[in-house]
């Protein structure tokens, strides 16, 4: 009783509260949306891992991964990987506080770090290819540049994706699309970190072990 | 008053939205480069072969995930009904069911 009375006198400040929140919802169901296509992605990755481990000791006389395989390379890239996911998290914290200055800084640390990951990894591929590695010269090839280079096209694709948001974010600011905005970019990023790990840990370390 | 309480739910639900503190994504941060350092040094001392290294190396890329999925992704603050962590693990079975899959049937491949 008191409730709807309540709801009588407040009804302008309901009315936008209500808007507010459908308009909130609307973005969390977004954020909820990207999640069930990190899934979907996820299982995209799964076939390609199966693929590999399948023509893993298909190498039709040509040269092996392990000995190819550069390790202080991948290494170097793995940590630096591991630290673009920590700082992308530490964007979304500044995001958190309202600091715009902090969220764009993080940001931009977090697309160098990526792109020297990219940078590295291609150099690795042209190495590869140089020693007479290339995608046609066995299934274990084809299935490694594969993989390898669909987690490298996820991360090109997130540092256009990154920039594109700090492009909106110096012109819009931080409000509430930005806002899922970024979560949804720093999500991705770390997710792109837990697919990595994995590609560093079944085709290079089991590899050369 | 019921404006007063109207404020301060949000306030609690931006709280909750806000999800993550330094803390969280330090512990992170740290245990991921645990988690990448052992089994790095396992591999580059030779300490492990054959299928002990494989489980004990896939047993930290898991680790790994976990951690991952706590302390950056936030899977535990999530609220009720947790559809999230529901359609991560419909996603995990059919990750296991294709790599397992695939994996079983091909190696019968190998032996005929």
């Amino acid at each position: 009783m008191a409730n709807s009375g309540n709801h009588i006198i407040a009804k302008p400040q309901h009315h936008d509260e209500h808007a507010h929140e459908e308009h909130h919802d609307q973005e969390e169901l977004r954020f909820m949306g990207f999640w069930f296509f990190l899934i979907t992605d996820c299982i995209m990755f799964a076939t390609l891992f199966a693929t590999y481990v399948v023509l893993s000791g298909s190498f039709a006389g040509g040269p092996t991964g392990a000995e190819l395989f550069e390790m202080p390379g991948v290494i170097a890239e793995t940590f630096i990987l591991l630290t673009s996911s920590f700082t992308s998290g530490l964007a979304v914290l500044a995001m958190n506080k309202g600091d715009r200055k902090g969220l764009i800084g993080w940001l931009i640390v977090t697309v160098l770090l990526g792109a020297t990951f990219l940078t590295l990894e291609i150099s690795e591929f042209v190495t590869l290819v140089h020693e007479g590695a290339t995608i046609s010269t066995s299934a274990f090839w084809s299935s490694f540049y594969t993989l390898v280079g669909t987690h490298g096209l996820h991360v090109s694709i997130g540092l256009v994706w990154m920039i594109a948001i700090m492009i909106q974010l110096g012109r819009h600011g931080i409000n509430s699309v930005t806002r899922r905005k970024v979560k949804v970019v720093s999500l991705y990023w770390h997710f792109l970190d837990v697919v990595w790990i994995f590609v560093f840990t079944i085709v290079y370390m089991l590899e050369v072990i | 008053m019921a404006q007063h309480q109207a404020h301060d739910s949000h306030g609690a639900h931006d709280a909750h939205e806000a999800h993550g503190s330094l803390k969280s994504y330090v512990i992170g941060f740290i245990l991921s480069l645990v988690l990448t350092a052992i089994p790095l040094i396992i591999v580059l001392n030779d300490m492990l072969e054959g299928t002990a290294a494989t489980v004990v190396l896939l047993g930290f890329a898991i680790l790994q995930f976990v951690v991952q999925l706590v302390y950056f992704m936030h899977l535990k603050e999530e609220g009720k009904p947790r559809y999230n962590l529901m359609v991560l693990i419909l996603g995990l079975i059919i990750v296991l069911t294709i790599v397992a899959g695939s994996i079983w049937i091909m190696t019968f491949n190998k032996v005929a």
